[in-house]
This record gives structure tokens, sequence and C-alpha cells, in this order.
């Protein structure tokens, strides 16, 4: 009798096993398993709170298998922020888009991570506003074309990106910013690193945290799945830097000398 | 406990936390930045949260998510804070999350004054905020009475499930007066466990979701007539107004709430020396509006007087209920001017003395 | 000896996998499942190293695998 096959790799518990509304090749799907991953492996599945965004995440709340609260746009910091000073033993994190956190949800963003509210957020950059059929955002690169840059976006009018990991790390109020992608497998696995650390420094009490994941929107984009991965890797990754930005011990980024 | 002399917004304050709520959410504005400043000292003697926001619109969300923990949870603006607080109004009614909001009104519209006025009656009582939705409305005239209505307004929350506005004209925050808090009080309704609050889901109950989307219409619409069933009960059950003199003959129904209606007082004792028969009905609830108390007060006068501090928002109200049975007067200040006695008794001469135009439409 | 399986109705036919797998042992079928995609499928199941790259590649979590005896770790994930 041959051994029993031992499951390796299957569903986190902490994802719920249903098709998810996200187009082919979206790699939000990746974002959703490792954030699920990394709740079942901290064992805080069941003193977790997520809340979902309005962008593609919205349908957040079908998937993570904990309970979770839908914000209005822009302000799920806000609403964590309420969560965690009511019930300082929850694990809340929020999962924004680009359009969500960097645009209407900025000051919601900036003021969280300034007042060192010990919640995680996982903040997802894929350059465009995927729900609403591929507007601009502030993180849309120069030259990209969008349903409101048809000429692609112009930094004469519309500035340059954001770079929200850079911006908040400024921020003097300790905290841990990193920047990671998903494009490519071995990224994926740096990236869950990235999000183990995260969320052990909210178990831990320790301070804000958020981690920046640069994701792909095959659709709005215009490419096939793998096409936007590449495209991802050849314009995004040069202008928005994978790495760590801050930790609460290593002091903030904007006072290290030159 | 004994009577202590305290300013309206330090009161409410005080009242919200026998209520049993440790968390607020605020920022700073005229005239109620007392709220918080009294709470950002007293909270934490009690073992509460006071949390300074970036904005009106964060602190509004910020309510949302602690009530949608399952906490009792109070947020205190004037007006232009209020204003930027209707998105979140709307999804606390459509989540249906327990919240207590006080607007301390001053002038507009605009950056208008820091001066009493009411005149955010309609964003109150007809929705701010985008959608069908309702918010039970406690109109206080005293400072004794703010207390009061905050500790059935955290009861209302819970039991309905439904923002509460607390709605003050400038001077309930700003004046000081005895106040006692009632340690005997009994909460307004029996409140059932928060099962549907997101508190970490351990498979004991449903999965918690917290939420005001439904992308379904069949969905949404069965959501949206179990919401009106609700503030049709609303409207049955919780209906409160004050009567003075409407027991007794009278020419003209005055109706003004907060402490307007105080002044409406004095005009009456004043015009009663005059041999001039007045009552006053004054809406405690603003949502539920009485209309039938209202329409049998109208049904003895010759006429009713509406006064307000605005150019006539109640005034909408009073019309409907007294449907055209009777002419309605009205007489308002703005700009953060009172009304004082001598002016509504005046104004109550010229009604009876046909020198008063009857208000066509609002 | 490590064996992948893909739940073809979870497919949503991105064929990322099929370009990650290092062994090129993944391959789109012809037929559709019930989204109505072409959904991925493994060729040649025996040449499979169970690097776990597919699992982790996939975003709808169609990709399962499960080991019998010893399991090579090539990374930490």
């Amino acid at each position: 009798m041959p051994s029993q096959a031992q499951a390796v790799f299957r569903y986190p518990e902490a994802l719920r096993e249903v098709t998810t509304h996200y187009c082919p090749g979206c790699t939000h799907g990746v974002i959703h398993r490792l954030v699920a991953e990394v709740l079942d492996e901290l064992g805080v599945r069941q003193r977790t709170v997520g809340v979902a965004p309005v962008g593609c995440a919205v349908l957040a709340y079908n998937y993570f298998a904990t309970d979770m609260q839908e914000a209005s746009h822009g302000r799920a910091p806000a609403v964590a922020t309420g969560i965690k000073r009511a019930r300082p033993d929850l694990i809340v994190f929020t999962y924004q888009g680009d359009g969500d956190l960097a645009s209407i949800g900025m000051s919601e963003i900036l003021h969280c991570a300034n007042r060192g509210e010990k919640v995680t957020v996982v903040f997802v950059n894929n350059a465009i506003y995927g729900m609403t059929g591929g507007q601009m955002a502030p993180t849309t690169m120069p030259g990209q074309v969008t349903t409101t840059s048809p000429l692609g976006r112009d930094v004469g009018l519309a500035g340059e990106p954001i770079r929200m990991a850079e911006l908040i790390s400024t921020l003097h109020t300790p905290g841990f910013i990193a920047r990671g992608a998903v494009h490519q497998p071995l990224l994926a696995v740096r990236t869950k690193d990235l999000l183990r650390r995260a969320f052990r420094y909210q178990v831990e009490g320790r301070c804000f945290s958020m981690v920046e994941i640069l994701s792909t929107c095959p659709t709005n984009w215009g490419l096939p799945p793998h096409e936007a991965c590449d495209w991802l890797e050849k314009h995004m990754v040069p202008y928005y830097p994978l790495g760590v930005f801050k930790t609460p011990e290593g002091g903030d980024r904007a006072s290290r000398p030159l | 406990m004994a009577k202590k002399l305290m300013k309206g917004c330090e009161a409410i304050g005080e009242a919200a936390i026998r209520a049993g709520c440790k968390l607020f959410f605020g920022y700073p504005i005229t005239p109620q930045n007392e709220i918080p400043e009294y709470l950002s000292h007293r909270l934490p003697q009690v073992g509460g949260t006071f949390v300074q926001a970036e904005s009106e619109v964060a602190a509004s969300n910020m309510i949302y998510g602690a009530a949608g923990a399952g906490e009792r949870v109070f947020t205190s603006s004037s007006s232009p804070g209020i204003s930027l607080m209707q998105e979140a109004v709307s999804y606390l009614a459509g989540a249906e999350l327990p919240a207590v909001l006080v607007n301390i009104m001053r002038a507009g519209p605009g950056l208008g004054g820091i001066l009493p006025s009411q005149a955010d009656y309609l964003q109150a009582t007809k929705g701010g905020g985008h959608g069908d939705y309702n918010v039970i409305v406690l109109a206080p005239w005293s400072v004794q009475e703010a207390a009061d209505l905050v500790a059935d307004a955290f009861d209302l929350a819970d039991y309905y499930r439904n923002p509460v506005y607390i709605l003050g004209d400038g001077l309930i925050g700003q004046m000081m007066e005895p106040v006692e808090f009632r340690e005997d009080r009994k909460p307004v309704r029996e409140i059932p466990p928060k099962t549907w609050a997101s508190t970490g889901w351990k498979g004991d109950r449903p999965r918690a979701v917290v939420n005001s989307l439904y992308l379904d219409a069949d969905t949404l619409e069965k959501h949206n007539r179990d919401l009106q069933e609700k503030y049709h009960r609303i409207r049955r059950d919780e209906v409160r107004y004050q009567g003075y003199g409407l027991d007794q003959d009278y020419d003209v129904l005055l109706v003004a709430y907060g402490t307007v209606a105080r002044v409406c007082l004095t005009a009456m004792e004043e015009l009663r020396d005059q041999g001039i028969q007045v009552a006053i009905l004054r809406p405690v609830t603003l949502f539920p509006f009485p209309y039938d108390a209202l329409a049998n007060a109208a049904a003895k006068a010759k006429a009713v007087l509406v006064v307000e501090l605005s150019a006539g928002q109640m005034l909408q109200d009073v019309q409907l209920a007294v449907h055209g049975s009777r002419p309605v007067h009205f007489h308002g200040r703005t700009g953060g001017n009172l009304v004082t006695p001598e002016e509504a008794a005046s104004k109550v001469r010229e009604v009876l003395d046909g020198r008063s135009e009857e208000v066509r439409h609002a | 000896m490590p064996r992948i399986e893909i739940d073809k109705d979870r497919c949503k036919g991105c064929e990322l996998c099929v370009k990650a797998c290092p062994q090129q042992i993944l391959g789109m079928t012809k037929d559709l499942n019930a989204k109505g995609y072409f959904y991925a499928a493994v060729k040649e199941q025996k040449r499979c190293i169970g690097c776990r790259i597919c699992c982790v590649t996939c975003p709808d979590v169609a990709i399962s695998m499960s080991v019998h005896g010893t399991m090579v770790h090539y990374f930490r994930y």
C-alpha cells in the first residue's frame, strides 16, 4: 500500500474556495492567496478582520474566510483605525488598490500611517483603475494609455506617478514599509515574506505596516496575462523599485546620510 | 447624583461616557470644540479611546469601523463637518450600524458663521447623503435634555441598528446649565446581542460581513424594503414631542424646537398677559416627525406659526401635517441671529390682525 | 514522487503556469471547461520535479500538489 499522498500545496484556510471575479491572469488572485497563507501560518485567522476597498477588490469580503468590512472608496485605513481602536486584540488589515489608496484615500493612508495605527495595509498597485474600466490612476506610468489618458499620461498635465512606499516611509512615525511584486513566481515568494513580516509586526503590536505590491491588469492594459507580466517588469519595476523602505528598527529612510 | 453646572458640549460628552460609550472619533470645528476637548482628557480616565481624525470624512469612517466591530461609538461636529460625514451616514444606514452623531448647528450656507442656527433640519431629517434612508433625529432644548437624549440615542441606535443624530442649535453646545446624570436610568429598549459585528470569526456564528454593497438588484431591493420597514416601525413607535397649553383653548399654535421653543414659551406668557391665547407644540424627535399630534393641535387653532433659526425647513413638515386645513405662517432668523420673545409675540399679533402673509408653499 | 492536480473548472485559461513551469510539462487543452475557458493540464506528470512554481504562479489556486514520500524544497515558501 503506497504511503498516503501528503498535500503540499492547497487552498489556504483563510481563503474561501469560491471562484473570484478577477480577470484571467490578474495577479490580485495571487496576492489574495499570499495574504491568506500568511494569516494561516500566523494562526490569526479567527481574530482577523479585513477591510475591503472600492475597486476591483471590492468583493474581497467574499474571498477572505475572516470577518470583513466593506469601506467606502478610499476610507479603508480610517475604517481599520476604528476597528483596531475599538478592538486592539483583533488583527486588522486593509486590502486596497491604487485608485482607492493613492488618490481619493491619500489623506486616510498618510494619517493612518502617521498615527502609527497597528494595522497592516496590503496595497495593490496596478497603475490603473480596474473595476471602473481602465482609467488613469495616480500610479499610471508616463505615456501609459488609459481610457482617461487616451494619448498617454501627460506628466505635464497629470504629474508623475506617485511612489507610495517612498512617500510614506518619509513619515517620522515608526513603521514597516516595503514594496514587492508577484508577476514572477520567485518574486511572489519574496512578497509573501514581506507580508509575513508586516503581519508579524502587527501581531507583536509593534507598528504600522504596509506592503505595496505591483500587480498586473491584463484586461485594461490590453495585454495577454504573460505579456502583462513582462510589461510590468520592463516599465513598472524600474520606476517602483522593490525592497524594504522602512523598518521600526532602522529609523526612517529620509534621515539616512547621503 | 447632584446637579452640576456644565457647558452643553461637556454634558453631551459626559452623557455618552455614562451610556457606556468608550470611543470618540472627531475633528475640531466651532461651536462644538468642547466635546472633543472634554473627551480627550475624560475618556482616558475611564479606559476609553479618543482619536482626533484628520478630517470629518475620516472620523465618520472610523465610526463605521468601530460600530461594525460592535462597540458603542460617538462623534460630534458642526454643520460643515456634518456635511463631510454625509456619505458615511448613508453607509451607516445601509450597513445597519448603530452610531450617535451630534451636530451643534452653526449658521450656513458654506463657511457661514459660527453662531447658532437650525438650518440643517432638512439635511438631518430628509437624508443628507445618497439613497433611501432615514436617521433618527433628537432635538434637545436644554443641557439637561441633551444629556438625557444622548443616553436614549445610544439605546435607539443599538436597538434599530441605525445612526441617530442629536441636533442642537449652537446654543445647546455653548450655554451652561445645571445637569444631572440619572444613575437609575433604564434602557429605552432591550438591546439584542450584536452577533452581526465583525469581532473575529471563530465559526460559532455566521461570518460577519459589515457591508452595504448589493450588486444584485433583487437583493438590494429586498434590503431596501427591510430598511423601509424599519423606518416604518420607527415612525410608529418613536415619536416624541412636548405640548404647552395644548389642552386649553388657543387662537394660534406655535411650532418650534430646540431653544427657539423656550423663546416661544416666554412669548406665550407675554401674550397671555395681553389676553391672547397661544399654545406650543415642540417636536423632540424631528424624525420621526409628530405629524398626527400636530394635525390635531392645529385643528384647535385659527392659524399655525412656525418659528425657526432658518429660512423655513421644519416649516415644510408642518405644512404636510396641517395639510392646508389651517393657514401656516412663518417667522425665522438666519445668519446666527436669534429669535427674541418680543419678535415671536408681535408676529402672533400680526397673524391675528391679518397683517401676516400665510406661507403659500415653502 | 510529486503529483500536480489542476482543477479544470477553476482554471481561467490565463496560461501563466504553462510559461512558468521550468520543466515545460504544462500545456493548454483544446476542450472548454465549465467557464468556457481552455484549461491547463499536465502533459508529462512523470517529469514533474515538485518545485511548486506553477502553484505559486496560479492566480486562482487551481493547481494543488501532493507528494508520495520525501519532497525536495527548492525555496522556502
